[in-house]
């Protein structure tokens, strides 16, 4: 599966695994998977959570996933 | 990027026929023609070109027969266009047919158990805002790297980190693991030692020579989905 360069040590000094992120972090970079309801489009809804999540950037990919 | 618009998918539907037809025929018809790969030309009301292009089908199940209503199953490639493909059926039937209701029910291994309505999502954000319980909210957000879980991936070093979230190609030198089988041209998830997401990129090389040589372009950066600063810049000396 794996095709092995170089071995390195994990430095805890920066970054961390993406399952210790704060829920700030997480916001910051999360995937959320909506059900949308009819009527709005899927541009509103994804503007409707960029504002309550109040982050600067949010986009879509389609129903069923938005980033 | 076509990282999640290039998934499979899988709808349930409503087709209504024009004229009842017996449900052994309707099956048969289906197993003959609609499974597997087939051809269709996108509908005037589409973004892409209307020119007759394949996608397969890998399963279209009947779930139940009323009269001419028919509440049916599918499972195909990415740009299929199920109205057309019941519009289709109904000219195969010889009765005509049309695709009354919609509903996609999986993107990828994405799945409709993993949804959340916008009132449920809106309720978890104050719950945590307010009462700071973070329980609900983390049922909902998912990490970014779940959502390229199935595209290839190419682990980095620590040094190699800061410039490629600046958008800077991605060097042999800077890359410690490689999944196999890469091609070149193909989707590419450039990770840190610590499984964190740094960017999507275009591979131009395949696995082997991302091993073996020491030069090159590796991987042309096309979205960088980290922030810049979290990684420290590295000198070259």
């Amino acid at each position: 599966m794996w095709l092995i360069k170089s071995e390195e040590e994990i430095n805890p000094e920066y970054g961390k695994s993406p399952n210790d992120r704060t829920l700030e972090e997480l916001i910051n970079s999360a995937v959320i998977i909506t059900d949308k309801h009819a009527g709005p489009t899927s541009h509103t809804i994804t503007a409707w959570l960029r504002d309550i999540f109040n982050v600067k950037l949010a986009g879509h990919s389609g129903t069923l996933v938005t980033i | 990027m076509p990282v999640l618009t290039g998934l499979n998918k899988e709808y349930v539907g409503v087709m209504h026929l024009h004229k009842e037809v017996p449900e052994d025929i309707l099956r048969n018809i289906i197993v003959e023609k609609f499974i597997g790969k087939i051809r269709q030309r996108p509908p005037v009301k589409s973004a892409v070109a209307r020119v007759e292009r394949e996608r397969e089908i890998y399963f279209f199940d009947i779930l139940e027969v009323d009269g001419k209503d028919v509440l049916f199953k599918v499972g195909c490639e990415a740009g299929t266009y199920i109205r057309k493909l019941i519009h289709d059926l109904g000219q195969a039937l010889k009765v005509g047919a049309h695709m009354s209701e919609l509903r996609r029910t999986k993107v990828g291994n994405f799945t409709e158990n993993q949804t959340h309505s916008l009132v449920e999502i809106r309720d978890a954000y104050e719950f945590w805002k307010e009462d700071k319980d973070e329980t609900d909210l983390r049922k909902i957000l998912f990490p970014v790297e779940y959502a390229t879980m199935h595209v290839k991936r190419v682990f980095v070093k620590d040094s190699a980190v800061d410039a490629v979230c600046n958008g800077s190609p991605l060097y042999p030198k800077g890359i410690t693991r490689i999944q196999k089988e890469i091609i070149r041209g193909e989707t590419v998830a450039i990770m840190t030692l610590k499984e964190e997401l740094i960017a999507l990129g275009i591979s131009k090389m395949t696995s082997e020579e991302m091993l073996k040589r020491k030069t090159g372009t590796a991987v042309r950066v096309d979205r960088v989905l980290m922030s810049r600063g979290i990684y420290p810049k590295w000198d070259k000396a």
